[in-house]
């Protein structure tokens, strides 16, 4: 039975579990798999550490978070350094790598991307952050298609900022591209 | 005249044939939201709370588009007798909370009882005690669902495991608040309420969704508001309507008029604790798995339960006897069923997420006490299935 699990984290308002939610929907709905995101965070609106877990496998899911992800994203240092020592051996760890000095202790693969700066020089602002992250994730694990990310944003956002986030979409997957294929599961 | 099954409420008229099924990946307080407006909620009154808040928020958008009334109460008091006061004048009503306002929300339930106003109160249960954590997930607040409001009384409490069950057991939770006229709390808990799963939302009419029972009293005629029909069921007429009667949180007589009469009142703490209590076997909702030969049988609910079945379906695989009670009737509490199902098990284990709550009720219900155990965790963090199983090897003396 595939399984893959992701643990995504980050600082409260960069989009962590939007990401999180999109990632889990793509593979339920528009490729039929069994799929369950949850997610956990502080009282703040803003700011503190926030994480959000998906697993996404062939067969039923009973127990819903992620103890050993596959794959973790780390977006901040903070989250980094916390969840960094939970990488399942040989699994791989996405991260920015202007917000994210990576300390790699663990058997597992890093791989930096300068996700953050590519949007802001692209867009001039930061708030399809998590969908170019989403891009990156996608094209280096393979754990969804980009389509079924693409059908996940087309029927969350209107028309307008649909482009917006489909054009990050394929920003940060053209950013992992070069990296492809190395590990899919 | 009204008869069964035309009541007011939506739920029974909407028709709509739709070929593909409507899939949708939600959190289980939508799903919370998606069942109560199946059933045909058509009145909301809240004051939002971590971690039921999305209840609310979906609410507000939803309900004004159905004809529906959504109200952002001053505080939970004030919502839970909004949501009594539209029980009594025909809406489906229902609030929805958290520990600490579930708290609030208890002397207006205690009214809801002794009045046998229809309504639904959902507890997304947090930590506490107080504020407690108000983003982390516990199961503190079953022996509160069932003696948090004074004086004798019975009431029913459900609860889900995962978001399709929480979306059927809300309908569920509506079909018996208008059967048998009494509130029932839905108490889920941060991590089913949070989560995000597939839910397939079944077209109107595949689950029955029961309507109000109006009286058959005509305007002018005495209408006796607490004179229960045979078979036990008292017809409503809506207050405010054609009939004219009392409403009170006294003792009161067929007329709704306070009473100190010592029969009428033995008669009625008799009536509201028996009309539950003697048809707890009716009431218990609950899913099975490999429990046919299980030498170790858990019981749990909720999202602790899902946690036992992870481990449940890894160790049968193993070739180990182990199988699962989830419980989705918490309250009254299936005695007889948890009797019947642990009669020929080894060892019962009771998962869930606070002090053993749900295990001394077990402990009363089983033949052999000494046999059940407690495994549960208070920290904020979901129960593991490790934990589980650290437990049971403990237990059957393997060490850990």
């Amino acid at each position: 039975m595939e399984r893959y699990r992701v643990l995504m984290s980050g600082s409260g308002g960069q989009g962590v579990i939007t990401m999180a939610i999109i990632l889990a929907e793509a593979a339920c709905i528009y490729e039929g798999r069994t799929a369950i995101q949850s997610q956990s965070y502080g009282p703040e609106a803003r700011g503190g550490a926030t994480r959000s877990d998906v697993i996404i496998s062939d067969g039923p899911i009973f127990f819903p978070k992620v103890l050993q992800p596959n794959c973790l994203v780390a977006l901040t240092n903070e989250a980094s350094a916390k969840y960094l020592p939970l990488i399942r051996p040989g699994g791989i760890c996405l991260y920015d790598s202007d917000l994210v000095q990576l300390d790699m202790r663990v058997d597992a693969r890093g791989q930096g991307l300068p996700m953050h700066r590519a949007v802001l020089e692209e867009f001039g602002k930061v708030q399809v952050f998590n969908i170019c992250v989403l891009g990156a994730l996608a094209g280096l694990t393979g754990a969804v298609s980009l389509q079924s990310l693409e059908l996940a944003l087309k029927s969350r956002f209107a028309p307008a900022q649909f482009e917006g986030n489909r054009k990050a979409l394929l920003l940060g997957a053209m950013l992992a591209a070069p990296l492809a294929g190395a590990s899919l599961y | 005249m009204k008869a069964a099954g035309t009541g007011k409420s939506p739920g029974g008229r909407a028709k709509k044939a739709s070929a593909a099924p409507d899939v949708r990946f939600v959190q289980g307080n939508e799903a919370c939201v998606q069942g109560a407006l199946y059933a045909g909620l058509n009145f909301f009154a809240g004051y939002p709370i971590t971690p039921s808040t999305e209840i609310a928020e979906h609410l507000a958008e939803l309900l004004p588009r159905k004809d529906g009334v959504f109200i952002q109460m001053e505080d939970e008091i004030g919502s839970m007798c909004a949501v009594c006061g539209a029980a009594l004048a025909g809406a489906k009503a229902m609030t929805a909370t958290s520990g600490p306002g579930f708290s609030l929300k208890q002397e207006a339930i205690g009214y809801a009882c002794m009045a046998e106003i229809p309504c639904v109160i959902v507890n997304v249960q947090r930590g506490g005690p107080s504020t407690g954590l108000p983003t982390k997930v516990a199961q503190g607040d079953v022996m509160q669902t069932r003696w948090g409001t004074h004086g004798d009384h019975s009431i029913v409490v459900l609860t889900a495991s995962s978001v399709q069950d929480i979306f059927e057991i809300t309908v569920e939770g509506f079909n018996i608040s208008e059967i048998y006229r009494t509130p029932v709390v839905l108490l889920f808990d941060e991590v089913v309420g949070h989560m995000r799963e597939r839910l397939i939302v079944p077209p109107q009419g595949e689950l029955s969704v029961v309507d109000r029972l109006y009286t058959e009293v005509k305007a002018g005629v005495n209408y006796h508001p607490y004179l229960p029909r045979e078979d036990g069921r008292l017809p409503v007429s809506d207050f405010g309507g054609v009939h004219r009667y009392n409403v009170t949180g006294l003792f009161h007589d067929i007329f709704g008029f306070p009473t100190e009469n010592p029969d009428q009142v033995n008669k009625l703490i008799h009536h509201l604790v028996d009309k539950i209590e003697n048809r707890a076997h009716l009431l218990a909702r609950w899913k099975e798995y490999h429990l046919e030969d299980a030498e170790h049988i858990i019981i749990s609910y909720g999202a602790s339960a899902r946690s036992a079945r992870h481990l449940v379906e890894g160790r049968r695989s193993k070739g180990d006897r182990i199988g699962l009670l989830d419980l989705q009737t918490l309250w009254p509490f299936p005695a007889q069923l948890i009797r019947e199902k642990t009669a020929h098990a080894k060892n019962v284990f009771v998962v869930e997420m606070n002090m053993g709550q749900i295990t001394t009720q077990v402990k009363q219900a089983v033949v052999t006490p000494n046999r059940v155990f407690l495994v549960n965790r208070m920290d904020g963090m979901l129960v593991t299935p490790t934990d589980i199983g650290t437990v049971m090897r403990t237990v059957e003396g393997r060490g850990f």
